[in-house]
C-alpha cells in the first residue's frame, strides 16, 4: 500500500535523548518536516518546519525554554499553541491576530517521541508496551521504501521463530520491537526497543547497529535495482485570508468558551486568586504579556482581569481578584460565589497593554492588584534573560499577591510597603529618572496612582509613547447629555446618537457588530478610527497624545464635540 | 545508483519576461582573457571569456570546460553582451531594454567594487526579497547593521513608479550599531531601495562620512536554476579610509550570514499567492514586489498564484 500524507497511523519520529535542554530538532515523517522541542516545562513540541513569516526553517531557531524564535526576524511562538506572542518589527503592537503554526500531534512514551499525521486517531500504546522499562536503539536511517524495510526487518527472524508484523509499519523479532518512520515513499528510520535497560548498553547498542547496517546495506542495495516511488509532496496550508493583508491594528472580538475553576485560593490579604483551565485538559489559547480576558459572571455581569501568565505558560489562567469590603457586582459575585469546579466562560485573551521587548530599560510599577499585568511581563522579560525593574506598591505587607512567583524573578523586583501618598511620588520621581531613550514605563494600579505616575513622567521630560498604562476601571463620571450625529464611513450610514446613549449602543441599535469589552472607557477594545470631528474624549485608556490628535476614540464613553463625527466603521 | 532513474521534474521554461532581461554572469575583470569560464543562466549552460581587447564573449556552451584556451575571434555565435557596473551581462532572449541607471556610479570621487559572487540554494526572487528587509537585521547581521533591542521597522513608503517601471521604498530607517565599514558608532540610518529589474535591486543609505550623499550597493541575481542562484554585489562608496579589500571583507560578512537563513527558507521559490505566508506592515516592500512580479507574468522562480 502506497504512503498516504493523510495516514492516522502513530509513529516514532524521535529518541526521547534526541531533545536536549533547550534544543530543536529536525524530524521527519510522510514527507514532512518537522521542529521537534521540548520546552522548559517538559511539553514536546511537533511543528511544521517553518515560520510561518517567510518560511524559515524553526529548527534552526531558538528554544528559549517556553518559546521557540524564528532566526531570521525574532518572531516568537509560544510552548503548546504554537502561537505568535511577539513580532520584534513592530514592538509596541500585540500581535492581534491569529498567527499560529501548524502542529502535529505528539506522545512521548517507551523512550521514543511519536507523532501522526492527524489527530484522527488517539495514541494506543503496542501489545505489552505497560510495565517495561523500554530502551531505545540508536536509529537506523534507511534509504529504501518503508514497506521493504518491514519485510526485510521479518526476514531477520530465525526459521524456528519468525517474525511477528504489528500494525503501523512495525516488527517483533523475539523481544525486540522495531518500528519503521517512514520519512517519505524511499526513505525510513529503523527505530528499535529493547523490553529493558541491557547490562552492558555500548556492546548491546553497537551489536544491533552492525546487524541493522547490515540489513541497511542490503536494502539499498535492492532500491538502487528498482525504480523508487515518487516523493510525497506536502502542501503548505494557506494562513487565513485575514492574515494574508497587511493587517491594521485592529482588535478582533474574541470567541467566549468554558473554562472550569481548578483553583480559588486566599492569595495575599484582599487578593483571591482563580486558576482555570480547559476542561478536557486541552492548553488554552495564546497570550500575550499584558493580555486580559473577560469574564462572564454568574449574574450576568463581564468583568476584564489581566492574566498572570509566563511565556508558553498555556495549561491554565491565573488571575487575581480584589477583594474590596464595598464591592458591587463584578468583584463580589467571583469572591463570593464562584467555588473550585464550577464553569466559567471567558473569552480569548486580548491585549490592550502591550510589552515592547526592544527597550533599554524597563520600568514596571504596580500599585496594589495591578500587580497581575506585570507580574506577566516581568516572567516574560525574565525568560529571555531582558532587563526590566519590578517595584510593587502596597498597604501593607500582608497585602502582597503572588510572593513566591515574584521570589523566583532574577530582576529587580522591590516591594513598598504602607508608603504615604507624597512618598511614593518621590519614590516614583526617582525611579522614573530623567528621560533616556529606549526607555519605557509600564504602570498599573488604582487611577490616583496613574495619574501621578503620568504626571511625574512627564514632567521629567518622558513623552506619551515611553508611559504605558492600564486602569482597572474609569472611575469618572461619564457625561452623556451631549447628542450628535456619526457617520459611518465604511459602513455608509448616519445615525443620530441622542442624550443618554452612547455610540456603541446606538451602532448596535442600527444592526452593527461592533467590538467591545469592558464599555467604561477602560480596557481599549472599542478603539475606533475617526476621520473627521472634534471627540470628547472619557475614556481612561488613550494617552493624551492620541486625545488631542481627535484621530481615534473609545466608543463606549467618549462623544462629540463637534456636531458630527466620521468614523472608519 | 547509476541506473536509477531521474525524477527530477524538468525546468520550468523561463516565461518571455524573464527570458529577456540582461543578467550578470561575471564581474569583468575576473574573466580570464583567453581562456573559457563556465556558468549557468535559467537552466542553461553559458561558457565565457575575454577577447584581447578585454572585452567579454559569453556564448552557448558546447563542449568546452573550465580553463581551457580559446581565442575570442573564433566564437561566432555569440550572446549579446553589455559591460556595466564592472560586471558583464547577458541575455538569452531579445533584450528589449536598456539596463537601468545607476547614475552615482559614474561619480569620480566613489569607490566602485565588485564584492565577489556568491551561490546561493534558493530562488533569485527570495535573495531579492531579503535585501529589501530591514527585520532581520539584529537577528542575522547582529551587531553590525542591527542590534537588539533596537528591533522596530518603522513606518515607511513605498511606490510602484509607474514611469521608471520599479518598485521604490522610502523613508527607510533603522537603528544601527556599525552602517558600513566606516561607521563607528550606533546610529539612525536612512534607505532607499530600489527593484528597477525583477532580479536585482539598489540601496542607497546614509553616508557616515559625508551626510549630503549616500553609499550604494547593488545586488545582481544570476538565476542558475529555478531554486539556486549567484549574487553579485556591487559596492559604490564614498569613504575615504577604508581599503577595498576591507569594503569588501565587510559587505561579504554580511552576506555570508544571509546565505544560511536564505538556504533554510521553504519552499525555496517565491510563493506569490499572498496567502502563502504572514506579511506584517514591515514586509511592505516585498508586499509590492511581490504583486509587481505577478503584475509582470514572471513564472521563474517564483510560485505563481493560482488564478
Amino acid at each position: 500500500m502506497p504512503l498516504s500524507l493523510s495516514d492516522p497511523t502513530w509513529y516514532p519520529i524521535a529518541s526521547s535523548e534526541d531533545l536536549p535542554f533547550r534544543h530543536v530538532y529536525q524530524g521527519q515523517l510522510l514527507g514532512r518536516e518537522l521542529a521537534v522541542w521540548r520546552a522548559d516545562d517538559g511539553n514536546v513540541n511537533i511543528w511544521e518546519n517553518r515560520c510561518l513569516h517567510r518560511g524559515v526553517r524553526l529548527s534552526i531557531g531558538i528554544n528559549e525554554g517556553q518559546e521557540l524564535k524564528c532566526q531570521y526576524h525574532g518572531w516568537r511562538y509560544a510552548n503548546r499553541s504554537a502561537g505568535c506572542t511577539y513580532i520584534p518589527a513592530h514592538p509596541a503592537d500585540a500581535p492581534a491576530r491569529r498567527i499560529e503554526n501548524r502542529k502535529y500531534p505528539v506522545r512521548e512514551a517507551f523512550g521514543l517521541i511519536w507523532s501522526a499525521a492527524n489527530d484522527e486517531r488517539p495514541f494506543t500504546p503496542f501489545d505489552g508496551a505497560e510495565g517495561k522499562d523500554w530502551f531505545a536503539l540508536r536509529p537506523m536511517p534507511v534509504n529504501a521504501e518503508p514497506e521493504d524495510v518491514v519485510a526485510g526487518l521479518a526476514r531477520l527472524a530465525p526459521d524456528d521463530q519468525p517474525a511477528d508484523l504489528l500494525p503501523g509499519l512495525a516488527v517483533q523479532l523475539g523481544a525486540v520491537l522495531y518500528f519503521v518512520q517512514p520519512i517519505d515513499a524511499a526513505r525510513a528510520v529503523i527505530r528499535g526497543l529493547l523490553p529493558e535497560r541491557p547490562s552492558d548498553e555500548m556492546t548491546t547498542l553497537r551489536h544491533y547497529n552492525e546487524v541493522l547496517t547490515k540489513l541497511r546495506d542490503r536494502l539499498e542495495r535492492a532500491a538502487a535495482r528498482k525504480e523508487a516511488p515518487a516523493p510525497l509532496t506536502p502542501l503548505y496550508e494557506k494562513v487565513s485570508a485575514d492574515l494574508a493583508t497587511m493587517p491594521d491594528i485592529a482588535i478582533p472580538r474574541g470567541n467566549t468558551f468554558n473554562v472550569v475553576v481548578r483553583r480559588k485560593w486566599q492569595n495575599a490579604d484582599g487578593v483571591i486568586s482563580f486558576e482555570l483551565a480547559d476542561r478536557d485538559g486541552k492548553h488554552l489559547p495564546t497570550f500575550q504579556p499584558g493580555a486580559h480576558i473577560d469574564v462572564h459572571l454568574p449574574n450576568g455581569l463581564v468583568r476584564q482581569y489581566s492574566l498572570t501568565n509566563g511565556p508558553g505558560d498555556l495549561m491554565s489562567y491565573v488571575i487575581g481578584v480584589k477583594q474590596e469590603s464595598a464591592s458591587k457586582g463584578g468583584s463580589k459575585v467571583l469572591v463570593e460565589s464562584v467555588r473550585e469546579g464550577d464553569v466559567l466562560a471567558i473569552s480569548e485573551p486580548r491585549n490592550n497593554f502591550p510589552l515592547r521587548r526592544d527597550a533599554t530599560r524597563t520600568l514596571l510599577i504596580a500599585g496594589g492588584i495591578g500587580i497581575t499585568p506585570l507580574l506577566s511581563m516581568a516572567r516574560f522579560l525574565d525568560k529571555s534573560s531582558l532587563p526590566y525593574e519590578l517595584h510593587y506598591f502596597v498597604r501593607a505587607g500582608e497585602n502582597v499577591a503572588f510572593k513566591s512567583e515574584l521570589e523566583v524573578l532574577h530582576g529587580r523586583v522591590d516591594t513598598h510597603i504602607g508608603l504615604a501618598r507624597e512618598a511614593i511620588r518621590e519614590k516614583v520621581n526617582a525611579l522614573l529618572g530623567p528621560y533616556q531613550f529606549a526607555n519605557h514605563v509600564y504602570i498599573c494600579g488604582p487611577g490616583a496612582m496613574l495619574e501621578m505616575v503620568q504626571e511625574v513622567a512627564a514632567a521629567l521630560g518622558w513623552p506619551d509613547d515611553a508611559v504605558h498604562f492600564e486602569y482597572f476601571q474609569n472611575d469618572k463620571v461619564i457625561d452623556s447629555s451631549s447628542s450628535f450625529d456619526i457617520e459611518l464611513a465604511r459602513s455608509a450610514m448616519t445615525l443620530h446618537v441622542p442624550a443618554g446613549k452612547t455610540i456603541l449602543e446606538t451602532m448596535r441599535e442600527a444592526g452593527l457588530t461592533v467590538p467591545s469589552s469592558c464599555e467604561q472607557g477602560a480596557c481599549g477594545t472599542c478603539l475606533t478610527t475617526v476621520m473627521e470631528g472634534e471627540v470628547d474624549h472619557q475614556d481612561v485608556y488613550l494617552n493624551k497624545t492620541e486625545k488631542a490628535s481627535h484621530t481615534c476614540m473609545m466608543t463606549c464613553v467618549s462623544r462629540a464635540k463637534s456636531g458630527r463625527l466620521v468614523l472608519d466603521i | 545508483m547509476a541506473d536509477k532513474v531521474e525524477t527530477k521534474p524538468m525546468p520550468n521554461a523561463p516565461d518571455p519576461v524573464t527570458r529577456n532581461l540582461w543578467y550578470v554572469v561575471a564581474a569583468t575583470d575576473e574573466l580570464p582573457p583567453g581562456q573559457v569560464e563556465t556558468t549557468m543562466l535559467l537552466d542553461t549552460n553559458l561558457a565565457m571569456t575575454r577577447g584581447a581587447d578585454g572585452e567579454p564573449v559569453v556564448w552557448l556552451r558546447g563542449d568546452e570546460e573550465k580553463g581551457d584556451e580559446i581565442d575570442a575571434e573564433t566564437i561566432l555565435d555569440r550572446l549579446p553582451v553589455k559591460n556595466a557596473y564592472g560586471y558583464t551581462w547577458t541575455c538569452l532572449g531579445t533584450p528589449d531594454a536598456d539596463l537601468f541607471p545607476i547614475p552615482e556610479f559614474a561619480e569620480p570621487d566613489r569607490k566602485n567594487m565588485s564584492c565577489g559572487s556568491i551561490g546561493i540554494h534558493v530562488s533569485a526572487p527570495r535573495a531579492v526579497e531579503n535585501f529589501l528587509d530591514m527585520g532581520h537585521f539584529p537577528y542575522v547581521h547582529t551587531d553590525i547593521l542591527g542590534a537588539e533591542p533596537h528591533t522596530e521597522v518603522k513606518e515607511y513608503d513605498v511606490e510602484v513608479s509607474e514611469e521608471r517601471d520599479e518598485v521604490l521604498a522610502t523613508r527607510c530607517r533603522f537603528i544601527q550599531p556599525r552602517a558600513a565599514k566606516s561607521a563607528t558608532s550606533a546610529m539612525e540610518v536612512e534607505y532607499v531601495y530600489r527593484v528597477p529589474h525583477p532580479f536585482c535591486s539598489v540601496l542607497y543609505k546614509s553616508c557616515p562620512e559625508d551626510e549630503s550623499r549616500q553609499d550604494v550597493i547593488g545586488i545582481f541575481l544570476q538565476p542558475m536554476t529555478e531554486e539556486s542562484c549567484r549574487a553579485h554585489l556591487l559596492q559604490s562608496m564614498i569613504d575615504s579610509y577604508s581599503t577595498i579589500k576591507d569594503m569588501r571583507r565587510f559587505q561579504q560578512t554580511i552576506f555570508g550570514q544571509d546565505k544560511p537563513i536564505l538556504e533554510n527558507q521553504y519552499p525555496k521559490k517565491l510563493p506569490l499567492d499572498p496567502r502563502a505566508e504572514t506579511p506584517i506592515r514591515a514586509d511592505k516592500s516585498a508586499i509590492a514586489y511581490r504583486r509587481w512580479l505577478s503584475q509582470k507574468g514572471i513564472t521563474y522562480g517564483v510560485i505563481p498564484q493560482a488564478s
